[in-house]
């Protein structure tokens, strides 16, 4: 049997405001035989600076590749923002020598130098690629039948295709319905599925992520869907932590519960509410549990 | 929405065009397919920002580099509505990468303007005081620990400091004045 094993790269919201991803990921991917290794050291992604400077995005990302080099190991991620760009960084230096080189003088004064010698995946990846479909649906003990979700996979495991390259198809991405599909709920289509969450612009306007996200829920509840999953903190947050902010601007009421889909896995495979932080998220999901527990 | 923007003339003067810009512009990462831009539409069309803003209009932007209106595009804040989704660059028939080319002009505004965003500031400066984005407060790190979480990994603030320097962020974060919010 194969032995799989990642450096977890948790980025800085996940610990920071979501706890309730980090537990259910951790405990659902030891069920599956997954072994994490910590990170010896860590610094942001670089995500949140490359509007401002490219380059010190791409050499924040590059020594966190670094990192995982010398351990020899792939990076698992368990947010969008942290996967799109490491895994960019890490094609695009192994791909443009002009890039490496520029980087790499960087890089040298730290001490470290990019060679291109692992993967960067997000959790979905591993789960679809590495774990594999069998082995998920033998850890499902008790399968959340009659339990009818929407996914919201978020852009940035899909998109820019030209970087991300894991076979899922930006337009119709099926790798996490699949996945929810296993933990035997249904998982409903909806209209603009693969519509931003806009959350990457609230620092600087709320109105237009918020009518954003407005539609996304007035689709999900469209469908009738009991909850909305999803495998990106920031996504989470934007539908779950704003939620209760949306319905006030809009004079709305959705009370639609967003579930990290580890947590949705983590039900199905046994693991308590309780145990998978269920009472941490914004819009208490109490319906769908008390479904589960009949 | 409910605020209105500033009144910007449609009439494009001679004078305003710096026909050199195209060229700077398609030599930087991101940018180098700007020219084969040939105004469909596509990345407006598709683009979920657009559809909620009367301002941010991404062939727009394309338009007016090819056209050299670089006073114009770095004083406009609507570039900083892009939320870096990627439709774009998915759906352009012609392989521009329509978001490439806003994080250029981003980056160029910082640069050459000396403006940025105040959370991109506030951002920059928690991750040389923390390594992360967030200062973590030892009431957050007692509560992984009770939860059974592992230690976080430490960050190396040396390295993210030279970091900073080799890039010439530091200058960059120190000159800059802010902005806090793009109205829509």
């Amino acid at each position: 049997m194969s032995e799989l094993k990642y450096l977890v790269f948790l980025g800085c919201v996940i610990p920071y405001r979501l706890a309730s991803y980090e537990i259910s990921a951790r405990k659902v991917l030891k069920k599956l035989d997954v072994e994490l290794v910590e990170m010896p050291e860590f610094n942001c992604c670089g995500f949140p600076m490359d509007p401002i400077n490219h380059d010190l995005m791409l050499t924040l990302a590059a020594r966190n590749l670094c990192l995982a080099e010398k351990q020899n190991l792939d990076i698992l991620t368990l947010c969008n923002g942290c996967f799109s760009i490491l895994n960019e960084t890490n094609k695009v230096l192994a791909e443009d020598k002009d890039v490496r080189e520029k980087i790499n003088g960087h890089l040298s004064e730290i001490g470290m130098e990019f060679k291109g010698t692992i993967k960067v995946k997000h959790l979905v990846h591993v789960l679809v690629e590495d774990v594999g479909f069998e082995k998920i649906k033998d850890a499902v003990k008790k399968p959340l039948a009659n339990l009818r979700v929407a996914q919201h996979g978020g852009c940035h495991i899909v998109r820019p295709a030209k970087h991300v390259n894991h076979g899922d198809d930006p337009e119709n991405p099926t790798m996490l319905k699949n996945l929810i599909r296993l933990t035997g709920a249904e998982c409903l289509d909806y209209m603009d599925e693969t519509e931003c969450c806009g959350n990457p612009i609230i620092g600087v306007n709320e109105e237009v992520p918020f009518q954003m996200a407005r539609e996304k829920l007035e689709h999900v509840r469209a469908v009738k869907a009991q909850a909305l999953i999803t495998v990106c903190p920031f996504c989470h947050m934007m539908y779950d932590l704003n939620q209760p902010r949306i319905e006030r601007a809009f004079n709305e009421k959705f009370g639609i519960p967003v579930l990290h889909y580890t947590q949705l896995l983590g039900l199905a495979m046994g693991f308590t509410p309780e145990q998978l932080l269920l009472n941490q998220l914004r819009v208490k999901p109490t319906e769908l549990v008390s479904q589960i527990q009949q | 929405m409910s605020e209105t923007r500033e009144y910007v003339p449609n009439v494009i003067k001679a004078e305003e065009m710096d026909p050199k810009f195209k060229y700077e512009i398609s030599k930087l990462p991101g940018a180098e397919k700007l020219m084969l831009c040939f105004q469909c539409g596509t990345c407006t069309a598709d683009c979920p920002i657009s559809r909620f803003n009367d301002f941010y209009r991404p062939r727009k932007i394309a338009r007016m580099v090819q056209l050299g209106l670089k006073d114009r595009l770095l004083s406009d804040d609507a570039l900083w509505l892009c939320s870096t989704c990627f439709t774009c660059v998915d759906h352009c028939p012609q392989g521009v990468e329509i978001a490439g080319i806003v994080r250029v002009l981003r980056n160029l505004t910082v640069k050459e303007r000396a403006v940025m965003p105040l959370v991109s500031k506030e951002l920059a400066s928690n991750i040389l005081k923390a390594g992360y984005v967030y200062e973590f407060p030892e009431s957050r790190l007692k509560r992984r620990e009770m939860r059974g979480l592992p230690p976080l990994p430490k960050p190396n603030l040396e390295d993210v400091k030279k970091i900073f320097e080799l890039t010439g962020s530091s200058e960059m974060l120190e000159k800059a004045k802010t902005f806090e919010k793009v109205k829509s």
